[in-house]
């Protein structure tokens, strides 16, 4: 195929711990340390790797956000990504809205395949593969843990709660990522260099004509209830003389 | 009153317990109960037992052999045929509801409010964020239709009650080819459901090998439980990938949860903190999971799993 769609969120990093502000009004994030989604990352690292045997022409990575994500676009570049498109976006999208976005890109790109994270670990929604496959009319194939190209035809190994489901989709079509896809490549010195050539293109979100006001209201954020910290126990004995107490084991 | 639609899980011969927690949420949307649509090839001996769930008020089986396995791209377009007979669509936030509902919510034009906790108005939903790390109350508008995904760790199945009506309908939709099921790959055991068991024994890095985990297999069977792992199990090759708990796996609720050599990573933690009790024993006495555990040992799983044992009656 000519060319694979790679979809990248900048999310606060996996390793950060977030908090919830005080007034309940959000989830405080200034100053923190950002990156891809690493369900993102180890999408773009599939699509390099079906480019590196061949099977695609041009890698064209994506990401709706502030300017700062045009950092996480220049780490894509570096891992090998051909070019990068930024939907330069200052509030938080809703997936409908971004997946009505990356539809009006798709529709412009014509890509064989679009590769994204099953969720973005900041929202949680996993929501926005399904609804641009969906928008798209294509197949989709979540939650993959194996792909395989053959010709016009994909066929997925998926996570599923009872074990792994083949699927086998016509392309193009719409794959989302598990933690087990692959090992996202590390990014080398000379490679960072090297993206600093590549080209961002640079789109303002209000020439896409979507509708990217929230439709849900948000209401307020919470710190969830801690679960208090429980008693050590010395032995086994008293291990299960506890359990016996709170009626747990016969 | 709201109508609610509840899409129904199954494997073909029986009904999902994850519909029966859906079920529940409906029912603390709107008191007076919801409809369950079930899409398969034979879909009778499962309309039976989701008609006598209770606040279930009426049943609809669309039978068609294209709907035998649950393919998004082939149930998405019908749920949305079927959508505007109804204000509220529900699905089960497991890997079926997740991978469907989105696709259905996005041709009805409408957001999707992902991983219901807990239901604080008729339109009003908590759910989770940030790996559970913070909680979100969302509103939708009552303008536009509530299609939502329900965490079934938050909500207990209902029970029974006498049986609903079961009603055929033929939906005049166009099922596409484009995406075609090979197989399911499943390891059968006789074990408990991970999702419903009253006991889990969950295993982490420490338990060192597949091979060890025969011990933790051994001593589930002697409790009638069923058994996990941490993510860092699961991708060391020791277990499979349906057995992973956590904010990325499954996300469980059982009376007694038991964690052999488990550090505690958030996104596990996540995963168990529904739990009734959670026991942890590590060799690491300053492993996180004591954070959280209700029983705490410091010490070597394969020396205290065979000296439970020794004192289980």
């Amino acid at each position: 195929m000519q060319k694979i769609i790679v979809c990248l969120k900048r999310v606060v990093d996996y390793n950060v711990r977030i908090r919830v502000k005080p007034d309940g009004s959000g989830v405080a994030t200034d100053g923190l340390k950002m990156s891809i989604n690493p369900f993102d990352e180890i999408a773009l690292e599939e699509a390099l790797r079906i480019r590196d045997r061949g099977l695609a022409g041009e890698i064209v990575i994506v990401s709706i956000g502030p300017d700062d994500a045009q950092q996480q676009l220049r780490t894509g570049l570096a891992m090998g990504a051909d070019r990068a498109i930024l939907v330069q976006s200052t509030g938080e999208l809703e997936p409908l809205a971004a997946a009505r976005i990356l539809h009006q890109l798709v529709v412009r790109e014509d890509p064989g395949l679009v590769l994204l994270g099953k969720q973005a670990i900041d929202d949680d929604c996993n929501q926005t593969g399904q609804m641009l496959a969906a928008l798209w009319d294509r197949p989709q194939a979540t939650f993959a843990s194996k792909l395989e190209l053959n010709g016009t035809v994909a066929t997925v190994t998926r996570e599923v709660d009872a074990g792994l489901e083949v699927l086998e989709v016509d392309l193009p079509a719409v794959v989302t990522s598990d933690l087990r896809l692959n090992e996202p490549r590390y990014v080398k010195l000379p490679d960072i260099m090297k993206a600093k050539k590549k080209p961002i293109e640079i789109l303002a979100i209000d020439s896409l004509g979507v509708d990217t006001n929230p439709i849900l209201r948000v209401k307020r954020y919470d710190t969830p209830p801690a679960r208090a910290k429980g008693a050590m126990v010395k032995t086994v004995d008293e291990l299960v003389g506890a359990l016996r107490d709170r009626g747990v084991l016969a | 009153m709201s109508r609610i639609l509840v899409i129904a899980e199954h494997d073909g011969k029986r009904l999902n317990q994850s519909t029966a927690r859906c079920v529940a949420c409906a029912i603390a949307i709107e008191p007076a109960g919801a409809e369950i649509v079930i899409f398969g090839s034979h879909p009778g001996a499962i309309a039976a037992e989701a008609a006598v769930l209770q606040g279930v008020r009426g049943v609809l089986t669309v039978t068609n052999p294209a709907n035998a396995p649950a393919l998004a791209a082939v149930l998405a377009p019908q749920i949305a045929g079927l959508a505007k007979d109804y204000d509220v669509i529900l699905a089960p936030s497991t890997t079926f509801g997740k991978d469907l509902l989105p696709r259905v919510a996005a041709l009805l034009g409408v957001p999707q409010v992902s991983d219901i906790m807990a239901v604080t108005g008729p339109r009003t939903f908590q759910r989770p964020i940030y790996a559970g790390n913070a909680l979100v109350t969302v509103e939708v508008p009552d303008s536009i239709k509530i299609v939502a995904t329900v965490r079934g760790a938050s909500f207990k199945p209902v029970g029974g009650a006498d049986a609903a009506a079961v009603r055929a309908v033929e939906l005049p939709v166009s099922v596409p080819a484009h995406t075609r099921f090979v197989e399911l790959r499943t390891d059968k055991t006789d074990r408990p459901d991970l999702q419903t068991a009253r006991v889990v024994v969950s295993g982490g890095r420490g338990v060192g090998s597949a091979d060890n985990f025969a011990l933790l297999y051994k001593f589930a069977d002697r409790l009638g439980a069923a058994v996990g792992a941490s993510r860092a199990a699961v991708d060391a090759g020791f277990v499979p990938n349906d057995m992973q708990v956590g904010q990325t796996g499954k996300i469980i609720a059982p009376e007694l949860y038991i964690a052999f050599g488990i550090s505690g990573a958030i996104q596990h933690l996540t995963g168990i903190k529904d739990a009734g009790t959670i026991v942890a024993v590590n060799k690491d006495g300053e492993a996180p999971i004591f954070e959280v555990a209700d029983i705490g040992l410091v010490g070597d799983l394969f020396q205290v799993i065979p000296e439970i044992e020794k004192l289980l009656r």
